[in-house]
């Protein structure tokens, strides 16, 4: 276990510097942020003066390690833009986000866990195709288009939700329930393609012919043993959420961060694209090592693949 | 829950999986014979069909404004006329014209965003499965650092920094996308490459281009198709999302996403400039994803999930 969790981490580690290149990159070769700063119709005087002043002169390996420094010293520099600090900006985003990320996730276990069970026990009936449905539309659905639709239907129609905004918990409903979709089709897959797997198994005929009841078989000895990678999954499906969370947050003008990356990137906020792209990317790092180790404790014989 | 039940189950055992059809004569008969596939089909054929006749089923230019005749309604409402079924949008543009050829976009985006994603992940796949080792490696390191960076985010920033257009939106896509055919194509190369055939090729001497294009890719082929077609719809759903958000194809050309995007603010009147656009996005994905899910079935049965 240990020369396992040895290398996976040294993979999350050298990941984690390469996204770091990339996100420098990315941004850096996109054009002269000393002209961005600066502002429109700046003298050439003033521009020169800009790019001695923030460093923008030196080579770019150079101004990459020394950015790096500053970044692992928890320095994220200042935003061009919002003209504060862009760690005080992230952290003061990044509760709203991890909210409606958790929520969602929630939202999405709440429902693919009993449809994909659910399917998998009625595995071929109507009712496995209906739940089968729930996944295919989910899969077409423009979150997008979705999000408005719901805004649609709650807020002008019916009345019952604000239309935008982070105030009060009513507002995260809409925003959950559209990410939430988002992310069910591939857990509800999962957990169907599991279940059937686990109950055509041979401990479960064992339960069976003990005289257990369908459902103690179903949900104590079937459930609980499929849902091991489910739980990898939707660690991994966290990391896509908080990326798809760009469009919710910007529809639903919730101020969190992705609301924030699309601000910085229409008005070329590079320190803050960086920071929030460098965020995301270590969170799915950091959740995709949690789901492998995990899913290596519980099953030894991923450990010497 | 009580497990020690004395009298026996009474509820029926839970059906294995799908019941197996015997196995019909011909590919077509078989295509025939799964429902969802047809109407996958189906719904496809309506999309191609709507892209390539647009010029004749159009009723009007699809980019000649008439600024008397603004927010018409479609012809089902009370003000609605035949000469804009489907009314027209803010600008007075015809919404059917642009509808259709807004299938256009939709059906480019997904496939050559297919292609270069599917040609560049499915050589990195079929190398690291059929070389292993080191190759193997470093592929996995690819992936997973690309894996990293939510897609959204860096989709967003790269359009921001070149400049929106529709050729800047295939190449960021298609160098983005490649993911999922890397790692689907990695895995199936690797049950193929131990399979005897392949051994015989290598010991009658054939190059290792040759039983790799010869030998390998024939037999992943299946896998490659069903990618193929869940990648082109998330392409088209990404592209819609980019556009909808200013930083994809660019106004006037008529893309679903910039449609939803442009009649934003008119959605609490004139909902329906949302709701045609939006249902075209998500029927035409729907049927992409269907006639995947129906062409796996059909031809690769055993990575049904």
């Amino acid at each position: 276990m240990l020369a396992y969790t040895l290398k996976r981490l040294g993979l999350a580690i050298l990941v984690a510097l390469f996204v770091s290149a990339v996100a420098f990159a990315l941004l850096r070769l996109s054009g002269d942020p000393a002209l961005a700063i600066a502002g429109e119709g700046a003298r050439e005087a003033d521009i020169e003066l800009v790019r001695k002043t923030y460093g923008l002169d030196r080579p770019l390996p150079v101004q990459y390690f020394d950015w790096l420094w500053t970044i692992l010293r928890g320095d994220l520099g200042q935003s061009l833009y919002f003209r504060t600090d862009v760690r005080a900006l992230i952290a003061d985003k990044l509760p709203v986000t991890f909210t409606i990320g958790g929520l969602a996730i929630l939202f999405a276990l709440a429902l693919s866990i009993p449809l994909g069970v659910l399917a998998a026990v009625f595995a071929g009936t109507s009712i496995d195709r209906a739940a089968l449905a729930v996944a295919v539309v989910g899969q077409a659905l423009p979150t997008f288009f979705f999000a408005l639709v719901l805004m649609m239907l709650f807020s002008i129609n019916l009345r019952w939700l604000p239309v935008s905004g982070s105030d009060t918990w009513l507002h995260f409903v809409m925003p959950t329930i559209a990410l939430g979709y988002y992310v069910t089709p591939p857990i509800m897959r999962l957990v169907r393609a599991g279940m059937i797997e686990v109950l055509g198994s041979d401990y479960i005929r064992t339960a069976r012919a003990k005289g257990l009841s369908g459902a103690s078989v179903v949900f104590k000895h079937g459930l609980r043993n499929a849902v091991v990678p489910v739980v990898a999954l939707a660690a991994v499906q966290l990391g896509y959420l908080l990326g798809g969370s760009i469009v919710i947050e910007t529809i639903f003008a919730l101020d969190g961060l992705g609301y924030l990356a699309y601000q910085s990137i229409t008005h070329k906020d590079f320190p803050v694209t960086q920071a929030v792209l460098l965020l995301l990317s270590l969170v799915y790092v950091l959740l995709t090592l949690a789901a492998d180790l995990l899913n290596a404790f519980l099953d030894p014989r991923i450990r010497v693949a | 829950m009580d497990g020690t039940i004395t009298t026996p189950a009474t509820t029926p055992a839970p059906l294995p999986a799908d019941a197996a059809l015997p196995k019909p004569p011909s590919v077509l008969r078989r295509v025939g014979s799964h429902p969802g596939l047809v109407a996958g089909l189906v719904l496809l054929g309506i999309c191609v069909a709507m892209a390539l006749l647009a010029p004749l089923l159009a009723p009007h230019d699809p980019y000649a404004q008439d600024l008397n005749n603004r927010l018409v309604p479609p012809v089902w409402y009370e003000k609605g006329t035949w000469s804009h079924p489907l009314g027209t949008d803010n600008l007075g543009r015809d919404y059917l014209s642009r509808t259709l050829y807004g299938a256009r976009i939709s059906l480019l985006i997904g496939l050559s965003v297919m292609l270069i994603s599917g040609l560049i992940g499915t050589a990195l796949g079929l190398v690291a499965g059929y070389f292993g080792g080191r190759v193997d490696l470093l592929v996995n390191f690819i992936i997973t650092a690309r894996l990293a960076m939510p897609v959204v985010l860096v989709a967003l920033a790269v359009v921001a920094m070149i400049g929106g257009s529709l050729l800047v939106v295939i190449l960021t896509l298609g160098f983005l996308k490649w993911d999922r055919f890397a790692v689907v194509m990695r895995s199936a190369t690797m049950q193929v490459r131990a399979l005897d055939y392949v051994a015989a090729a290598e010991a009658a001497g054939a190059s290792r281009l040759r039983v790799l294009a010869g030998e390998i890719l024939p037999n992943v082929f299946p896998h490659l198709i069903v990618v193929a077609t869940v990648e082109a719809g998330s392409a088209i759903l990404l592209e819609a999302a980019l556009s909808f958000l200013g930083l994809g194809v660019q106004p006037p050309l008529p893309s679903w996403g910039l449609m939803i995007a442009e009649a934003k603010s008119y959605m609490f009147f004139s909902f329906w400039l949302i709701a045609i656009p939006g249902t075209a996005l998500a029927a035409l994905v729907l049927g992409i994803n269907m006639a995947g899910d129906g062409l796996r079935d059909v031809f690769a049965p055993e990575g049904r999930a």
